[in-house]
């Protein structure tokens, strides 16, 4: 499925950030997920009359927080509004939302693109708001049970330009946004639990039109998979109607993820009107040097320039995008090379095929891995210094995964360490060509491939201990003697 | 005079979620007709260019520390529900 | 007992053992049943609580530990959140709420031993000033019961003016504390925007509302908000600004103090019996030092317009929870969200109520923005910069409190429009956040009358001075109704 070349789509991502602050936005009560209904619910959560909200101050540092690593402006005195709607998830009628001065304007991030290049995407905004509760629409009896354990936890909206322009990109774009969050400590980045949230807008137009297609909003597109499939099938729906003569209706649709369609949301058919004005219970929010300079003491080390300190160090860029996207991959990587110092390639391939492989297997996630990254430099020190082969360690940290130890117990428990010595590789070389008369006349008549026979008899012989390199010179050497 | 006409009346009682009989969105068509009347000088005034002015005080927000408190408890939450179940609120079923 | 003397002669009286706190408070218990039918100034009477809050108070008096209201009797208008007690707010949305925390108002009273005798009527949501729009029925004037007190501070001001309690908390939004305390004789302070937290207390129009107190004198007024003023981690919106010692500062000569007599205020909007016997105290003023001048200040037209889009807008949006979802009441039988939230709210507020959310969600809406809530805030700051203005040159500004003496109840309650005239002389002051007094000024056709005056921001201690002054000097504030 891919869309007909003459149409070119146009996405923007709104991403709703859950900020990980241990009480919420406008009230202390705690924002743990998964608890008793209803359990985590202060006054003013419950929207009770006479309640009034109090801003959290780690919400508004997150906020400039993530600001600062896009390269965005941060808005001093930025104000609160009221979004008035009805729902019965929002207990106050309305939410504390931003409207004309959100607390970030502006800024962008790259994206990586599957050519190996990478594209800027720019953002509009970024501004606090509080969460809604949950409805519940199963279990009783034909009702709506309402949850507002949810209700007032701190959300971080964030808003790209419409600059993206496959199913692919915007993919990327909510990954690295996700990516970005947890790099900066302020989203767990559970999408399961609804901690990082997406809906896209989504057009079409012909391509080289500079102009906006009408544009649809989607909902429910909380995967990184979802969201590619969704828009995929969007577009090729918004195609399908304008080359049938039909028009594109503005709308918002949600995503089904079971039939991989999207379709109308009833019920929103009446546009709201949500009579936005500055809420009177809250004051333009300072933003001193206090907050900015602490903001940016705190900043750590952003997925791009670990990528580009990866590349420069030596490792394939495709390597260093995919250690660099996830945080905890990028530092286990790093706490590896802070114990030995072998080839930074050689360690990329260690970390990303057998941790991640290894791992993989046992469904583990790297923060879990039975192997520190300490373990790891071990392992790759005893490589370096000829203790092991490559070949050999493999099977060391296999039993590693499965703790047995550390690399050096597990290669001396089991007699792993690389024949090196002379006199033993002659004897095992002797051995072997002892009993290969006939492959030994074929390799002096000329058929070079026999040579790595008696390579791979010698290290069958040795259970692969010896040591390749010294068994080729040798055989070599020994061979050379009967051409003569 | 300030016309309103019914239909903006039952626009906002729907957007008010108030339920208005036709005799009662009468009479606020008439109310709103006189206030608008009222309020009419608001824009004959001649306003030099001023900021709008949402507070009386021009004081900063006060930024509370990240300190979670335990909640009153579901409990507590459910003791003046009008239809509860399990500890969650009640309300006919919603379409979505 | 509650005698002339005020909370000080009380205050004296239960330290040398006079009388109880507990014999003081079913004092006001058996004037409330005495006289409450009548009055309808109470919505629930707290008898049980009030005896103990006397019995504690009266352990702290014997053990020399009493402040300057332990064990003084209050009544709470009803709009504050009272832990444990019935919180109605003067609707049939809130009939049987009861409120699972208490404000920091009647907190601050309570931790200063006050006795909280019980929740006093008022126009629902505070909307409304004649006392009229309460679901609980009307409170009556006690000057006059076919009158009314003025609202929506309406039951507070019956209370006191009819000696059921000598003092009570109120809220003003758009003049309710003072309009009913000038129909009521009575003296209401409303304080600066931010003086008093509004944590707890139920929002009508939350950039406007304001807590304060009715009392029988300028002297009680500064005791009660000695203790209900502060700053509260609780309200965003409230003030830091210290506290200053109310009380302690009266009794200081009105020598010096200029207190302009602002041209608008004073105009044919006013009876001219009305203004004759305010502008009589103006001249009392003036013969206790102080110098009066006049000040062109006008805009009264301006600012009910002005107020009457923003205090709508405001109030749309804070009434929006009122949804029968959570707590309240709800329709029966709801056979969709949309008839749940519609019938539920139908049923719930009445029609003044009805009347400013409509008028508030129009305000805000979609291509009327600019037009109304966006030009009405405009026209805020220029009443507020003209306030400023003004005090440039003079230190307090004098003018009538209502334009009428009480009127009949069912008089104005068919034209709204006309009701809301009523507030011409106070809904500026709280556009600008200013603190004001009113104060009895004498009667007119045996009705009382209110003086106003206004201070710039903060200036409580010199509005409270100077009525106090005016109070040393005069007996009406003494006169009782019967």
């Amino acid at each position: 499925m891919r869309p007909a070349a003459n149409w070119e789509s146009v996405i923007g991502l709104e991403l709703h950030v859950q900020l990980a602050t241990h009480s919420k936005i406008f009230s202390p009560a705690p924002t743990a997920y998964g608890a008793r209904p209803n359990s985590q619910v202060d006054w003013v959560d419950a929207g009770l009359p006479g309640t009034l909200p109090v801003l959290n101050r780690s919400a508004v540092e997150m906020a400039v927080k993530f600001g600062l690593a896009v390269d965005a402006e941060i808005t001093d005195r930025s104000i609160f509004a009221r979004k008035n709607y009805f729902y019965p998830d929002l207990p106050k009628g309305y939410q504390i939302s931003q409207y004309d001065r959100p607390i970030v304007s502006g800024g962008h991030f790259e994206i990586d693109t599957d050519e190996g290049t990478s594209k800027r995407i720019r953002l509009i905004r970024a501004h606090l708001e509080e969460d809604a509760g949950k409805s519940v629409h199963e279990g009783f009896r034909g009702k709506t049970g309402i949850d507002l354990n949810r209700a007032g936890v701190p959300l971080l909206e964030v808003v790209t330009a419409p600059d993206l322009r496959s199913p692919r990109e915007a993919g990327l774009a909510m990954r690295k946004l996700h990516t970005l969050v947890r790099y900066l400590g302020i989203c767990d980045g559970n999408l399961a639990e609804g901690s990082f949230r997406c809906d896209a807008n989504v057009s079409i137009r012909p391509a080289g039109s500079e102009t906006f297609g009408t544009r649809v909003e989607l909902k429910n597109i909380n995967s990184f998979r979802f969201v590619e499939r969704a828009i995929e099938f969007e577009i090729h729906r918004q195609i399908h109607r304008r080359v049938s003569g039909e028009d594109v209706v503005q709308e918002t649709r949600l995503y089904d993820p079971d039939k991989n369609e999207t379709r109308s949301m009833r019920g929103k058919e009446e546009a709201e009107d949500y009579r936005y004005f500055p809420d009177p219970d809250l004051l333009p929010i300072p933003i001193d040097t206090t907050i900015l300079e602490s903001a940016r003491r705190s900043m750590p080390e952003l997925p791009d320039a670990r990528k580009q300190r990866l590349i420069d160090l030596g490792v394939a860029r495709a390597d260093a995008v995919t250690l660099a996207g996830e945080p905890a991959l990028g530092d286990y990587f790093d706490q590896v090379r802070a114990h030995v110092e072998a080839d930074p390639q050689i360690t990329a391939n260690w970390v990303l095929v057998e941790l991640v492989g290894g791992l993989k297997k046992r469904d583990l996630g790297v923060e879990a891995s039975p192997v520190s990254p300490q373990d790891l430099a071990g392992l790759l020190a005893r490589i370096d210094d000829g203790t092991i082969s490559g070949k050999i360690a493999k099977q060391v940290f296999e039993a590693m995964l499965a703790g047995e130890g550390d690399a050096d117990a597990i290669i001396q428990a089991r007699g792993l360490t690389q024949i090196t010595d002379a006199d033993a590789l002659t004897r095992q070389v002797a051995e072997v060509l002892e009993r290969s008369e006939t492959q030994i006349e074929q390799y002096l008549s000329g058929q070079d491939k026999v040579f790595n026979y008696f390579v791979g008899q010698v290290m069958a012989a040795t259970r692969g201990r010896a040591n390749p390199d010294a068994v080729r010179e040798l055989l070599i050497e020994e061979l050379d003697k009967r051409k003569s | 005079m300030h016309h309103i006409d019914k239909e903006t009346v039952a626009h906002t009682a729907r957007l008010a979620r108030i339920a208005l009989s036709e005799d009662e969105t009468e009479k606020q068509r008439e109310h709103f007709s006189r206030l608008l009347e009222m309020v009419s000088q608001l824009h004959e005034a001649e306003l030099p260019d001023l900021p709008p002015m949402h507070h009386p005080l021009d004081l900063l927000q006060p930024l509370r520390s990240d300190e979670a408190r335990p909640a009153a408890g579901t409990d507590a939450l459910m003791a003046g529900a009008p239809a509860e179940s399990d500890g969650l609120f009640l309300v006919p079923k919603v379409i979505e | 007992m509650i005698g002339d003397g005020g909370i000080r002669a009380l205050r004296e009286a239960l330290d040398q053992g006079e009388f109880s706190s507990v014999e003081l408070t079913e004092t006001c218990l058996a004037r409330i049943a005495e006289h409450d039918a009548e009055l309808n100034a109470f919505i629930t009477v707290t008898a049980e609580r009030a005896l103990e809050a006397a019995r504690a108070a009266d352990q702290r008096i014997a053990g020399g530990d009493a402040g300057p209201l332990t064990g003084i009797p209050l009544a709470h208008k009803d709009i504050f959140c009272t832990r444990g007690d019935l919180t109605t707010c003067g609707s049939r949305m809130l009939e049987g709420f009861v409120a699972p925390y208490e404000s920091t108002a009647t907190a601050r009273l309570a931790a200063a031993g006050a006795v909280p005798l019980g929740k006093t009527n008022m126009d629902e949501f505070a909307m409304g000033s004649s006392g009229e729009n309460s679901y609980f029925g009307p409170t009556r004037n006690p000057w006059d019961p076919k009158r009314v007190p003025g609202g929506s501070s309406s039951g507070s001001a019956a209370a006191v003016a009819a000696g059921l309690a000598p003092a009570a908390t109120g809220t003003d939004t758009g003049g309710s504390i003072r309009q009913p305390a000038a129909l009521c004789g009575i003296t209401g302070l409303k304080p600066t925007y931010g003086r008093v937290s509004r944590f707890g207390m139920i929002a009508y129009a939350s950039s406007l509302d304001q807590a304060g107190v009715l009392a029988r004198s300028a002297e009680d007024c500064a005791l009660v908000l000695q203790a209900m003023a502060g700053a509260d981690a609780r309200d965003s919106t409230c003030a830091h600004e210290p506290v200053p010692d109310y009380a302690g500062e009266l009794g200081g000569s009105l020598e010096g103090l200029t207190i302009g007599l602002p041209a608008g205020y004073w105009g044919d909007h006013v009876d001219a019996d009305v203004a004759d016997q305010v502008c009589a105290a103006c001249d009392e003023l003036e013969r206790a030092g102080a110098r009066l001048v006049d000040v062109s200040l006008a805009r009264c037209n301006e600012a009910i317009a002005a107020y009457y889009v923003l205090a709508p807008a405001e109030a749309s949006s804070n009434l929006s929870r009122y949804d029968g979802v959570r707590y309240g009441h709800r329709c029966n039988a709801p056979r969709s969200l949309q008839d749940l939230y519609e019938r539920t709210r139908a049923e719930g507020f009445g029609p003044e109520v009805k009347r400013r959310i409509l008028t508030g969600t129009y305000a805000l809406s979609t291509g009327y923005y600019d037009q109304y809530y966006g030009a009405a805030q405009k026209m805020r700051r220029v009443i507020a910069d003209d306030f400023a203005g003004v005090f440039e040159q003079v230190d307090l500004l004098a003018a009538p409190t209502a334009p009428n003496v009480a009127f009949r109840i069912g008089e104005k309650s068919a034209d709204p429009i006309a009701m809301y005239h009523s507030d011409i002389n106070t809904v500026a002051v709280n556009l600008a956040g200013l603190p004001a007094i009113s104060l009895p000024a004498g009667m007119v056709r045996e009705l009382p009358v209110g003086l106003q005056l206004i201070g710039p921001h903060f200036s409580e201690a010199r509005l409270l001075c100077a009525a106090h002054s005016l109070q040393q000097r005069t007996d009406w504030h003494r006169s009782e109704p019967r």
